[in-house]
């Protein structure tokens, strides 16, 4: 991702509201959406998406962008293979780059 | 060279567009209609480089044309049978949808009084609900993935770009791709 305004975006530690072991072993066979980073989309722009779509608090739609920027990679969901079909295309209509995958899969 | 603002009482993103920009920006949301509606189109022979490189509506064989394969990611990257139904089940709506946006932005730029044939010194102001300032942003991602596909922008080549001579066609068309990135900005941040 390209920072327009580097040095804006908060890099501190924030706790996220991931589901515990126990939640997701209940349901049948979770599976993920994940957001690739991308050389074009802004970071800004991505924090408002997560924000937008999702409905994430600015500050977890931030940690799950500067994920996706530092590690090239990020989990921003997790459900039903029919829940994150709906993710991806979202995410598709917005511009980002995103796939899905059981989530034991490496 | 304006951004856009968010006005104070309305709420709404404003902002001004001189009227070789507003024309710019028609043209490039026209290009992208036809990338997205004419499947078989194949390359046209530019004989200006500039033009040949501002074209993203060239062959558009899905998977094999890398705008295309950007605008359309697979979304099962291991998986080739559900991967083709995704994209069985997406891909048109998904074009319909980024055509209809890309439209939308003519529109409120022929409505906001762009001309067929604006003349110099005119300005023409946009006004954004929330719905449209939507609508635009993801317009913009869409010309700004066309353009950096075809130019091959990468993570930290801004050096690069800023190296070639100003009347390299390529330099060019990144000045526009940095511009659809101002604006970007300035409207996440209106809209925030």
């Amino acid at each position: 991702m390209k920072a327009v305004h580097n040095g804006r975006v908060s890099t501190s530690p924030v706790e996220l509201d991931e589901p515990d072991v126990d939640e997701i072993s209940q349901l049948a066979s979770p599976w993920v959406t994940i957001v690739w980073n991308d050389p074009v989309n802004l970071m800004s722009y991505v924090t408002f998406v997560f924000q937008k779509y999702f409905g994430y608090a600015k500050k977890k739609a931030e940690k799950l962008m500067m994920e996706v920027h530092q590690d090239g990679r990020s989990v921003v969901s997790t459900g039903s293979r029919e829940a994150m079909e709906r993710d991806v295309q979202a995410l598709h209509e917005y511009g980002l780059w995103a796939t899905m995958q059981k989530a034991d899969q490496p | 060279m304006t951004g856009f603002k968010r006005h104070r009482r309305s709420g709404a993103c404003v902002a001004t567009f001189t009227a070789f920009e507003a024309d710019l920006l028609r043209s490039l949301a026209g290009q992208l209609i036809e990338l997205l509606r004419n499947e078989s189109a194949t390359a046209q022979v530019q004989s200006d480089p500039l033009e040949e490189l501002l074209d993203f509506s060239g062959p558009t064989t899905a998977p094999e044309d890398p705008v295309l394969a950007r605008l359309f990611p697979t979304a099962y990257p291991d998986d080739e049978e559900a991967a083709g139904d995704f994209r069985r089940f997406t891909e048109s709506a998904l074009r319909d949808g980024k055509a209809d946006g890309a439209a939308a932005i003519i529109d409120a730029l022929e409505e906001s009084g762009l001309s067929t044939q604006p003349e110099d010194g005119t300005f023409i102001d946009v006004e954004l609900d929330e719905g449209a300032a939507m609508m635009w942003m993801r317009s913009f991602t869409d010309m700004r993935l066309a353009i950096a596909t075809r130019l091959s922008v990468e993570e930290g080549d801004e050096d690069y770009w800023h190296s070639l001579p100003d009347d390299d066609p390529q330099a060019q068309v990144h000045d526009i791709y940095d511009w659809l990135g101002y604006l970007q900005e300035t409207l996440v941040h209106a809209a925030s």
